[in-house]
């Protein structure tokens, strides 16, 4: 599904990712954790396409396909999804339209027939319910006034309704509370299946209590230093970061 | 010692000046009306010319370009006007079509419930041509127009003014409608006015509305003219205690540009909304600029104006707010706003605050911008194209300006008409 070599990247002339190898086979979740500034983010950005990143080296495939080469909306066309760790506001765009509108452009993308305003609000309504989302956030516009809580919601409902293969969660679970984790984690959940893996990254284990991952990563100075199974995680948590990449050094 | 060279563009302009006159002296005899307000504006003119760049209220639009086209007295009827009418957003309701300036009674759906006459320019007491000599140019030169009247109470649904500018082969024509509306205490009327054409020609209507007391004018402009074309209005609009001229313009077509709008505040409660959206691209230059008076107490003004500039484009607003000593209690509002599309377009804001009553609220503000890069992102990081979500930001952008119309047809046939200038300047 994706498989990530010896990548190295950077933003203004600074390298951050230092050689990255990874491999999520379909079907996975692989959590990744590191402590700040470790590269968490600058990689789900530069999986996802976002400018001013500079790939310096390495490769990233997707299903086989040169991931680093395709625009970012080619990336989520073939099954990519990013849930943002701070997801952006659109004033004057509605969320329903914006939901649609992308979900649209993804069916088509896929060959697949539009659906009509009518269709999707079905559809939008049944996850928001299962979101435990108000309805009324389909009305606003995106993001604006949203709580944090809120925001990570929509980052999820976006992702239950474009179905991607593979999603990167880029500390989804920051700024929520344990009702609203345990919400967001459901909703990853359910899409759990044989044709959908996930990248999760996080800085704390508590999400992977809920999410548990096939295998754990850390991620430190742009590197991986360690891999192993969910006790990984539990082992972090207990001596922290600090032990870990003494370990390793 | 010799006097200061004329500069180039104010002698071509009063070329431009004197062609119109002697068109005047050779049209006399047979323009109807009052024969006083012509030969007034004719004075005002021959002493003054057209406006020129070291005019401060033109130092950023200058009318050199119209200094280089020949222009034409419009010739008999147009016979076909099908090709002309399709660019006409289809909007029900009554309407008043006028083709380059003259009243067409084929194309046109006379209302009830409202005193309409054509036929005769219809000159009312508030234009100043001697301080806006476009006015008289107009004053001058007005063939037809009409004269809109809804009485005491009467709520009188929409109208539309449409203007046709033809494309008459090689000679560009001139036109300068004279409209009045006059609504009686306590009633409303939308008035939707469509200006749309074809090749190169001088459109400079001056429009004059008296909103009585308690009546509420709705002012809807969609300014689509040809790309080769001038488009020069002048709005004059005196409102009465509680009144409201709830206006928007939205600006996409002529090369060359101007909307001006006159509201005056005269009665205590009254409300001016001049709000507009400027869509250019190309070299396209269109200027929004309107003077507020605030002559009464406890009247509140609101200009929200959105500026979404392609190309070598330049937009311009110039906004002034005059508050009178016995205004107290005034609440003036204004925003410029610029989304800037490409390095090349230019946008020029001059907010002019002039204050005599010592209670009042005025703010004035502008923003210039580009997309936003993280906005982008994330929509396209949803599988939306990027120039999709380019235009869905830029609606966005637009969306506080265009909401508010609640008159629904129109409102949609202004976003197809944006949809319209997206297909001509994608950017």
């Amino acid at each position: 599904m994706l498989e990530i070599k010896g990548l190295t990247a950077g933003i203004d002339g600074k390298e951050i990712l230092k050689g990255i190898d990874l491999v999520v086979p379909q079907g996975e979740v692989h959590a990744i954790m590191g402590p700040n500034g470790s590269g968490k983010s600058t990689l789900s950005y530069v999986l996802s396409g976002r400018d001013g990143y500079e790939v310096t080296g390495g490769s990233a495939t997707f299903e086989g396909k040169d991931l680093l080469d395709m625009e970012p909306e080619a990336r989520a066309a073939a099954g990519l999804f990013l849930a943002f760790q701070y997801p952006v506001e659109l004033p004057g765009v509605g969320n329903a339209n914006f939901l649609r509108t992308a979900l649209n452009a993804i069916r088509r993308a896929r060959g697949e027939s539009e659906l009509d305003a009518v269709q999707f609000l079905k559809l939008a309504r049944a996850e928001t319910k299962r979101l435990a989302m108000p309805d009324d956030m389909l009305k606003r516009n995106v993001n604006v006034g949203f709580s944090g809580g809120e925001k990570k919601r929509n980052e999820v409902l976006q992702m239950a309704i474009l179905r991607p293969k593979l999603a990167i969660l880029d500390e989804t679970d920051s700024g929520l509370d344990i009702d609203a984790l345990k919400i967001v984690a459901d909703g990853v959940n359910t899409l759990r299946g044989p044709d959908f893996s996930a990248l999760v990254i996080t800085h704390y284990q508590r999400l992977l209590d809920h999410i548990v991952p096939d295998r754990v990563h850390v991620l430190s100075a742009g590197r991986i230093i360690r891999s192993g199974g969910p006790e990984l995680a539990l082992e972090l948590e207990a001596h922290g970061y600090a032990a870990v990449v003494a370990e390793a050094a | 010692m010799n006097a200061p060279a004329q500069p180039i563009a104010a002698t071509a302009l009063s070329r431009q000046a004197a062609s119109f006159l002697s068109r005047f002296e050779g049209l006399r005899g047979r323009l109807v009306g009052p024969a006083f307000v012509r030969e007034q504006a004719a004075e005002i003119l021959r002493q003054g010319g057209l406006p020129g760049p070291r005019e401060e209220a033109w130092h950023f639009t200058n009318l050199r370009p119209l200094a280089d086209v020949v222009f034409h007295e419009p010739l008999t009827p147009v016979a076909d006007c099908a090709r002309l009418m399709a660019l006409v957003p289809a909007i029900e309701g009554p309407r008043l079509v006028f083709v380059d300036g003259r009243f067409r009674d084929d194309l046109s759906i006379v209302p009830e419930g409202i005193a309409v006459r054509v036929g005769t320019p219809s000159y009312g007491a508030l234009a100043r041509p001697a301080s806006e000599r476009l006015v008289a140019l107009n004053c001058m030169l007005a063939e037809d127009g009409a004269t809109i009247e809804v009485p005491d109470g009467r709520d009188a649904g929409t109208l539309m003014l449409v203007s046709l500018g033809s494309d008459t082969e090689g000679r560009p024509v001139a036109f300068h409608p004279r409209h009045s509306v006059k609504l009686g205490a306590g009633a409303s009327l939308t008035l939707i006015e469509v200006a749309v054409g074809e090749g190169v020609y001088l459109h400079n209507p001056v429009i004059e509305a008296v909103v009585a007391q308690d009546a509420t004018l709705v002012h809807l402009r969609l300014q689509d003219e040809a790309a080769g074309a001038f488009h020069l209005s002048t709005v004059y609009a005196d409102i009465a205690a509680r009144g409201t001229y709830d206006s928007f313009a939205l600006t996409l077509g002529a090369r060359l540009a101007r909307m001006e709008v006159h509201a005056r505040l005269g009665g205590a409660g009254a409300a001016a909304h001049l709000n507009a959206a400027q869509l250019l691209g190309g070299s396209q230059h269109a200027d929004f600029t309107t003077v507020v008076s605030h002559d009464a107490p406890n009247c509140a003004s609101r200009q929200t104006v959105k500026n979404v500039l392609t190309g070598h484009s330049r937009g311009v607003f110039q906004g002034r707010i005059e508050v009178a000593r016995i205004a107290q209690k005034t609440d003036g509002y204004q925003m410029n706003q610029a989304l800037l599309l490409s390095p090349d377009a230019e946008i020029d804001s001059k907010p002019q605050l002039e204050i005599y009553a010592d209670d009042v609220k005025c703010s004035h503000g502008a923003t210039v911008g580009e997309l936003d890069a993280d906005q982008l992102f994330y929509l396209r990081s949803r599988g939306i194209a990027d120039p999709e979500a380019r235009s869905m930001l830029v609606r966005a952008f637009l969306a506080e300006a265009l909401d508010p119309i609640a008159h629904e047809p129109t409102r949609l046939a202004m976003e197809q008409a944006i949809e319209g200038w997206w297909q001509r300047h994608p950017a």
